[in-house]
């Protein structure tokens, strides 16, 4: 049994009219517990119409509960994009099949130049990034990785879902985190966003972070994109999802991501779900509450003012000075991105802005030593929840 | 009481207050709360730091003559990861000395007793002063000895937790059977924990959170440090035991002093 069985047990439209329906009762009850005791009806309150008057008491104990966990410190980390080809159609992606842009494979020679871009910005934890094609599959990023570990102390991937054994060599190649977006968990929406390519196929997504789990994957990161359908369904469902890797796969760490749509190459005709600052800041506050471990992180797509305030809120990782663009690093242009960002500053500048503010920015927090143990263990621990 | 520096590995120790460098705001912060602590250990996650030579901001506040570094190994979760670790750690550090970490369980940090054990057998079998961090068990900490660690760090409480010395039970017994130094270590949220630990008669302690996290983290480095040298010096001085009621001198016996009825 994976995450898609769990997730039938819940139908979008009536999680979101349960969520519509909690009262100031339900918020003052999901306040009252302690951290550890906090259930997913209580998530449930704390995402609702009902909590907006509490979000500045949801904020005091956010920030509270991550600087005793994580300290006063913020991970930073840089996206690097390999490549921006792609067989999915989907509405709301600059790499969306249908776009008539340029499209680019990075070659060795453009990934190495990335990498001293990004290794000169002081970055030593990267994401790695490609559109879904077999074209940049298993062995593609294997090569990848050969070139880029001894480089950087921690890369990360966000890849098409693959399979177990592929996760397995990745692992052993010095991969340690994949991020992996449901992008929206209503069935409806999930239809209507992903008109064509393997990512139409939405069980397959579900149950990509149980594949990793089960490879033994030391990070899996979940999100949904914000603007595709109800915002507050959405983020339970994240929640439903967190319970379920953090009982079943209780060796990897857990992250969350709240991408909310950005303008984008044929985005001209998209209906989104609006979206506020407010009600960002009140999902993030509302997840840390929900798990005091889970690392949240936030990224460039917002604007620099929001990120200056609401870094402090829960959050414990940011990227900075990306480009979402293949080769947007070494050759400084812009076209073929797959978002515009907001936030252009670079990273010194994040990091001076946060040093200023009491907290300390961390380029690292992970060794390249500690990937690549993985097979043995994972292998004898592949087992279903 | 005349105070006695502790021993470890053959390196003597005037303070018992070993320190922990994550979750500080800055780096001039923590070297500002590291000199007001006292301490002379402090633990250094391996991670955090450049292995590969180039400068780094977490050691670039460390002042080497000052400091003994104790590299830790947060951050692995099987004895092998623990062993590369570990081997990287000397290698980039200059030093044999280890706090031993190994949690599988990136949630709560919790320790594996099994693994951990296993490593510090073989660790020590490569030269390493092992300290591993455990679960405040009694029968580990004997064999932890056994297998050659040369201190053992028993949990107060869950790492960050500030809940105090939620183990007292088990760490008395551990106290009382050591046959190598115990250090204290995790849960201690307040300088009054700190001291109750010494006054049980730890070795040491060790503290981060509590120190990295609170208001002004300098004051209370200064604050631990105050109440591990009173803790201690209690210790030392011989606690006199607590009862529970007011007792009578001696109710049931004085018959016994009393001259025989006629």
């Amino acid at each position: 049994m994976g995450f898609e069985t769990v997730w039938r047990q819940h139908d979008f439209p009536i999680v979101a009219a349960r969520i519509a329906g909690k009262s100031t009762a339900d918020v003052r009850r999901a306040l009252g517990r302690g951290h550890r005791s906090l259930t997913l009806d209580d998530l449930a309150a704390l995402l609702s119409p009902a909590a907006a008057p509490f979000l500045e008491e949801m904020a005091q104990t956010s920030h509270q509960r991550t600087v005793e966990r994580f300290g006063r410190t913020m991970q930073l980390y840089a996206p690097l994009y390999l490549s921006n080809v792609c067989g999915n159609v989907c509405t709301y992606c600059g790499f969306s099949a249908q776009n008539r842009v340029e499209r680019l494979i990075l070659d060795d020679e453009a990934i190495l130049a990335e990498a001293a871009a990004l290794a000169k910005m002081g970055m030593q934890h990267v994401l790695l990034l490609t559109g879904e094609s077999p074209r940049v599959g298993t062995d593609y990023l294997v090569h990848a990785l050969r070139l880029l570990r001894p480089r950087f102390a921690s890369l990360s991937f966000e890849v098409q879902p693959l399979d177990v054994g592929d996760y397995l060599r990745f692992g052993q190649e010095g991969m340690n985190a994949v991020m992996v977006y449901q992008e929206t968990y209503d069935p409806a929406a999930y239809a209507r966003h992903h008109l064509r390519g393997p990512k139409a196929d939405m069980g397959f997504r579900l149950e990509t972070p149980d594949r990793l789990g089960q490879a033994g994957v030391k990070k899996i990161g979940i999100g949904a994109l914000y603007g595709l359908s109800d915002w507050r369904a959405e983020a339970w469902f994240v929640g439903l999802h967190l319970r379920y890797l953090e009982a079943c796969y209780w060796r990897s760490r857990t992250s969350i991501s709240f991408p909310r749509l950005r303008p984008h190459a044929g985005d001209d005709a998209l209906a989104l779900s609006p979206f506020a600052e407010r009600e960002l800041v009140q999902v993030m506050c509302a997840f840390r509450l929900f798990s005091q471990e889970v690392e949240l992180s936030l990224s460039t797509r917002e604007s620099a003012r929001f990120r200056d305030h609401a870094f402090r809120l829960g959050i414990t990782s940011m990227s900075a000075g990306s480009r979402t663009n293949p080769g947007g690093y070494a050759q400084k242009q812009s076209s073929l991105e797959q978002f515009s960002i907001d936030d252009s500053r670079s990273p010194d500048e994040v990091a001076a802005y946060l040093r200023t503010q009491g907290y300390q920015p961390v380029w690292k927090d992970w060794d390249g030593t500690y990937d690549g143990q993985i097979i043995e263990r994972a292998a004898r621990e592949v087992r279903a929840c | 009481m005349k105070a006695t520096p502790l021993t470890i590995a053959g390196v003597e120790l005037h303070s018992r207050l070993f320190l922990g460098t994550g979750k500080f705001g800055s780096g001039p912060l923590m070297r500002d709360s590291l000199a007001a602590s006292g301490t002379q250990l402090v633990t250094v996650a391996l991670r955090r730091v450049r292995t590969d030579g180039a400068a780094d901001d977490l050691l670039a506040h460390l002042e080497p003559e000052r400091y003994r570094l104790l590299p830790n190994t947060s951050g692995v979760r099987d004895r092998h990861e623990a062993i590369l670790a570990a081997e990287l750690a000397r290698e980039a550090l200059q030093t044999n000395w280890l706090k031993l970490e190994i949690h599988p369980d990136p949630k709560y940090l919790m320790p594996d007793p099994i693994e951990t054990l296993a490593a510090t057998e073989q660790l020590a079998k490569r030269g390493f002063v092992v300290l591993p961090y455990v679960h405040a068990d009694p029968v580990l900490c004997r064999q932890l000895a056994e297998a050659g660690a040369a201190a053992v760090m028993p949990l107060g409480a869950p790492i960050g937790s500030n809940q105090g010395l939620a183990s007292r039970a088990f760490l008395e017994i551990i106290l009382a059977q050591r046959q190598v130094p115990v250090v204290i270590d995790a849960g201690l949220g307040a300088p009054s924990h700190a001291a109750a630990a010494m006054e049980m008669g730890a070795d040491a302690v060790l503290v981060n959170t509590a120190i990295a996290t609170a208001a002004d983290p300098v004051a209370m480095a200064r604050a631990f440090a105050l109440a591990v040298e009173a803790g201690r010096q209690g210790y030392l001085a011989g606690l006199p035991s607590r009862t529970e009621e007011a007792r009578a001198s001696s109710p049931l016996t004085a018959f016994l002093e009393q001259g025989q009825e006629a």
